[in-house]
């Protein structure tokens, strides 16, 4: 279980309710794209705080970006997109990292009790000392986020800095941020700020501008201010993402089906087992990023 | 900076040109995003590239490397043209009602100003680029109609750069232009302001301080300097790079930009002669003709007891630029530092934080020149190309091997920024005060008591064994408490200065300014008369009595304009906003009241710290621009600057084309390029692509290349290159290529984008390339021996001594 204080709100695979009874107001991370320089700042914070090691000497695949994709050990990427509209090249610095839904896809898929938690503020988290590194969070996710580490057999995400939410602390990627695109309260604030910096844009001449806080995922703790709201798919994220049917139907009406079948798979891998003896160990390095 | 970071946040309108700020200034760029969300401020972006700054615009123009004063030109023009001047301002605080000198002219066919001499190449004679003078005054018509008027030879000499003549030469449309103009004077209006944002893209060409200049007359005319929301704003690199220019860094200079004495200025007074301006105007403040109270107290500081009014205050100590063997005063700016080792003039080097291989400019003639010194002596927090420019890879360079070399290196480790005390002095010309964080690791020392240690050896030596001149030496003022490593708070001190004996009211005697001991307070209670002392007249009162003013960290901020008068100590005076009085109209009221720097309530100025007499009123005449002798900004610059008083474009040393406008003086006529075997120029037939360098936000210098984070980052060198110019070349995205320049060549990953574009100049089709030089020999990563300045000139502007390490050509090849 979570050593946070902070009190819980959904637990992975498991049934009984969780214990919150205090009132907690939820909180978010509110992202102006219109804002970022893509300084990368608030990459290095994030993993400085988060003790993740820096890699020497990646392969160049001719991009301002730092890796081609999120890593198990890099949780927020900058995605540096540049592409021409109407004569006008735009080039775009978006910051993407885990976006803490309001219904995680994650949390639904996993099978082990207690490794992906949701706190009652909104935060979804991983609890590595549960994770059974099968890796169903990875398929449920709609943003693709969640990365599995080869070294360690658990799956890592941003974390929202729970530990530092936990004792009033903002995330270490917004302390980082030198130019206020980064914005970090409750959800309710943030909601208005986004909201008032997309009717500035629209004076500003970007009619399209909007806050993405998409409703598929009944809303996400991660809310971006995007100035070509209509085209989110040109910050690299999806248009309109939802729980994949699969993982809601297994988890809800199915649920029992699962049950059967997973007796089945317990009876398969046991016959499996008796006919064909123990499994050979393959092989477990990390390959080295695909480029893009 | 004329204004500061925090003030960017006031601006309408944003000029980001000849600098990168989003890349290269994240932090301060959060003020621009202020002014933007704030004040719906436009932010236009001129640049050969589209970069962060560009992506964050509201315009973006890209022009040719190098071209910029044609652009700044246009504008000029589009604003005298348009009328979107500001014309009480410009009439009130420029110097465009002055009379220029029958004589002066400015040959359009040939590109040369009056005083021009053919045959030596040379401007031998420069008196006509001055005032019409009536007795000891310079002659004015505030009406600005006389021909002769500097307001109506500049509408003349401007008018040759029509939006098609800049897009002619800059490689951008005559629309783009025109829509980019009419954005950046749209803060004419004494109720808008507007701001220029630059760095090292201005900085770094054979023209740069024309460049300036350029950049300085159009803010004029819109009347935005000395406002809130205004001003000319070079954005300066390193943490201290304003600190170490304010602390007489440049070679010119001595500490608060005064002049250094020449080999002619055998006595203090013919110096003093020399330096001190007479006013050009009957009422004109003139304050520099306070330079003697200056000097004579920085002497006192150099040279403590043994400087004394029997001795001129031990002036004959004080170092003279020499003259060489034809008469001339010789250069010791960095790239002729190189130079002259290079010819064998220097016999040892001593470098503090610099990586003279790496910065160039033209590297290859670096460490040519520092194999030919007896000893070099490198004080460096990591080793780095210079310390080993002796090693196999390195010396490959020049086809030498290291037995070539017989340079024997000291390096010496040396505390970083965070393992020393100090001052930082930002852009703004905040002087901020702080504490070491952590201990320099094993033996590294802070650079003063690298220093100190070095001076105590040398003075032990001549005490012992006497030598050539040794007074300077025996009685430098040596007086810290710890000698080996004096404290930077007891520097601090001796920068803002002290009364060594008691200063007198200069009005009523009987009254005490400041009693013996005491820490001077202001300007003007400095003395000529050696009682008091003091390192740098310009920080004056960042140490009082109070204690040290660069700690202080009140955000406190009444007037809601970011003046934060109460964090650190802003030279000159605390003074937030220079040349203030501008932001007033002739009777004291502000332009705009929404944004008063300084206003006059009728006895006093109040707001700012005015730059300017405190209590003298509006219609007293003092000149807004009170360190100039004719009290007026210079738009016509009168003598000072080598090619000319107007700036006029002239091409790189390197260029696709000839000038368009003359060209048979294509290039800056009074530039002297080096002779040495290295000093190669080459053609726009070998070498057709216009190349230029730039930094990254992820990388400092070279320096973070041994830095984990930032590797990761960045982590190789690459060059950016136009998608039509790979098609034509066959180069993919992340391939291997060769630039190559008539000094070196470099190699690495192609990156193929849409952010440069093809461009048309003249009816030529021109191609641009660039790369970051963050890459070389040692550091973590992926360090090939790609240092950028293997292909740069050394090619130098002849007023600031800059290299051009922009806008200039090489050839492309698949590797």
């Amino acid at each position: 279980m979570p050593t946070s204080s902070l009190e819980l709100k959904a637990i992975s695979a498991t049934r009984s309710p969780t214990p919150a009874i205090k009132q907690t107001k939820e909180v978010a991370k509110l992202i102006d794209v219109s804002s970022c320089i893509g300084c990368k700042a608030c990459e290095v914070a994030c993993q400085e705080w988060n003790d993740l090691q820096a890699s020497d000497g990646r392969p160049f695949f001719g991009s301002y970006q730092t890796l081609p994709d999120l890593e198990a050990n890099f949780w927020q990427l900058i995605k540096f997109n540049e592409f021409e509209r109407d004569g006008k090249l735009i080039w775009n610095m978006t910051k993407f990292q885990c976006m803490h839904c309001e219904d995680p896809g994650c949390l639904k898929a996993c099978p082990s009790p207690g490794a992906i938690v949701q706190y009652a503020n909104g935060i979804v988290d991983f609890q590595q000392e549960n994770c059974i590194g099968c890796g169903y969070c990875v398929t449920g996710c709609p943003f693709d986020v969640p990365r599995f580490s080869k070294s360690t057999g658990k799956v890592y995400k941003c974390t929202l800095c729970s530990d530092r939410v936990e004792v009033g602390l903002e995330p270490a990627c917004i302390k980082a941020c030198p130019t206020n695109c980064l914005h970090f309260g409750t959800k309710e604030q943030l909601v208005q700020i986004g909201k008032a910096r997309v009717s500035q844009l629209k004076e500003q001449g970007y009619q399209q501008a909007d806050v993405y806080d998409p409703a598929g995922v009944d809303g996400t703790h991660v809310i971006y201010v995007l100035p070509h709201g209509d085209h989110p798919e040109e910050y690299g994220l999806p248009v309109n993402p939802t729980v994949s049917l699969a993982v809601a139907i297994w988890k809800q009406p199915l649920k029992w089906v699962g049950g059967v079948l997973m007796l089945g798979g317990v009876f398969a891998a046991f016959t499996h087992y008796i006919r064909y003896g123990r499994k050979h160990e393959i092989e477990a390095d990390e390959a080295p990023p695909a480029s893009a | 900076m004329t204004n500061g970071w925090t003030d960017i946040a006031n601006a309408d309108v944003i000029l980001a040109m000849g600098g990168n700020p989003a890349e290269n200034h994240p932090v301060g760029f959060r003020f621009v995003m202020e002014a933007k969300r704030k004040r719906n401020a436009k932010l236009i972006n001129v640049d050969p590239r589209f970069n962060r700054t560009s992506a964050m615009a509201d315009y973006h123009v890209q022009i040719r490397a190098g071209s910029d004063i044609a652009f700044l030109s246009g504008l000029v023009n589009y604003s005298l043209q348009t009328k979107r001047y500001h014309e009480e301002y410009v009439r009130l605080f420029t110097n465009a009602p002055f009379i220029v000198k029958d004589g002066y002219s400015f040959n359009e066919d040939e590109g040369v100003f009056s005083g021009w001499n053919e045959q030596t190449k040379n401007y031998d004679d420069k008196s006509t680029w001055n005032y019409e003078m009536e007795g000891e005054f310079a002659k004015i018509d505030m009406t600005m109609q006389d021909p002769r008027s500097v307001f109506q030879l500049m509408k003349k000499f401007y008018s040759r750069y029509t939006a098609e003549m800049v897009a002619r030469i800059c490689g951008c449309t005559a629309e783009a232009f025109t829509k980019a103009a009419e954005l950046i004077t749209s803060s004419f209006p004494p109720d808008k302001a507007g701001t220029i944002l630059y760095a090292l893209g201005w900085t770094h060409h054979s023209h740069s301080v024309q460049l300036i200049h350029a950049a300085a007359m159009l803010q004029l005319l819109l009347g935005n300097v000395g406002r809130i929301g205004g001003g000319v704003n070079a954005l300066r690199g390193h943490a201290n790079i304003q600190g170490g220019t304010d602390n007489g860094m440049a070679y010119h200079n001595v500490p608060g930009y005064i002049a250094i004495p020449k080999a002619a200025h055998q006595s203090l007074k013919e110096f003093l002669d020399a330096v001190t301006p007479k006013p050009l105007r009957p009422n004109s403040m003139n304050f520099l003709q306070n330079t003697d109270r200056f000097f004579v107290s920085q002497l006192k500081a150099f040279y403590g007891k043994s400087a004394a009014k029997e001795n001129e205050f031990a002036y004959n100590h004080h170092p003279k630029l020499p003259e060489n063997d034809a008469g001339k005063l010789e250069n010791w700016s960095w790239a002729f530092i190189f130079d002259h080792m290079f010819s064998g003039r220097m016999e040892g080097f001593i470098t503090f934080g610099m990586n003279p291989v790496a910065n160039g400019p033209h590297s290859k003639k670096v460490v040519s020149a520092l194999s030919k010194l007896k000893w070099l002596v490198v004080a460096e927090n990591f080793e780095m190309e210079t310390a080993v420019f002796w090693k196999p890879e390195i010396q490959a360079l020049i086809d030498k091997k290291p037995e070539d070399v017989q340079t024997e290196v000291f390096l010496l480790p040396a505390a970083n920024f965070a393992e020393k005390d100090g001052s930082f002095t930002n852009s703004g010309r905040w002087a901020q005060w702080k504490n070491k964080a952590v201990d320099p690791p094993g033996q590294a020392k802070p650079d003063q008591e690298i220093i100190a240690r070095i001076f105590l050896k040398v003075r032990e030596l001549y005490e012992k064994e006497g030598g050539k001149f040794a007074d300077p030496i025996k009685n430098l003022n040596w007086w810290y408490t710890n000698k080996t490593s004096p404290s930077m708070s007891e520097v601090a001190k001796e920068i803002n200065g002290w009364a060594v004996s008691e200063v007198a009211n200069e009005k009523d005697p009987k009254i005490t300014d400041v009693k013996t001991g005491g820490q001077l307070n202001k300007f003007l209670d400095l003395r000529a008369d050696g009682s008091t002392l003091c390192g740098n007249w310009l920080y004056i009162g960042s140490y009082t009595d109070a204690g040290n003013l660069m700690q202080r960290r009140s955000t406190d901020d009444p007037t809601g304009l970011g003046f934060y008068h109460g964090w650190a100590f802003n030279w000159p005076a605390n003074r937030r906003v220079m040349y203030n009085r501008c932001s007033a109209d002739g009777q004291g009221k502000p332009w705009d009241p929404k944004r008063s720097a300084i206003a006059w309530n009728g006895e006093r100025w109040v707001g700012d710290v005015p730059d300017y007499k405190v209590d003298s009123p509006p219609d007293a005449g003092l000149g807004a621009f009170i360190m100039l002798p004719e009290g007026a900004a210079r738009l016509f610059v009168p003598g000072q600057f080598v090619e000319g008083p107007f700036s006029e474009h002239y091409e790189p040393a390197e260029s696709p084309t000839v000038n368009l406008l003359h060209p048979k003086h294509s290039f800056n006529p009074v530039v002297k390029p080096f002779k040495t075997e290295w000093d190669k120029l080459g053609t726009a037939e070998e070498f057709p692509i216009v190349c230029t360098t730039y930094r990254l936000t992820e990388h400092f210098h070279y320096w973070t290349k041994n830095n984990a984070y930032n590797v990761q980052l960045q982590s190789e060198f690459f060059v950016e290159i136009p998608e039509e110019l790979a098609a034509d070349k066959g180069i993919k995205n992340g391939e291997m290529v060769t630039v190559t320049s008539a000094r070196g060549h470099i190699q690495g990953k192609a990156m193929v984008t849409k952010r440069i574009k093809p461009m048309t100049v003249g009816d030529k089709k021109v191609y641009q390339i660039g790369f970051p030089i963050h890459w070389g020999f040692i550091g973590r990563g992926s360090q090939t021996g790609s240092l950028a300045n293997l292909v740069t000139p050394s090619v130098l502007d002849p007023n600031s001594f800059a290299p051009e390490y922009k806008g200039f050509l090489v050839k492309l090849e698949k590797a």
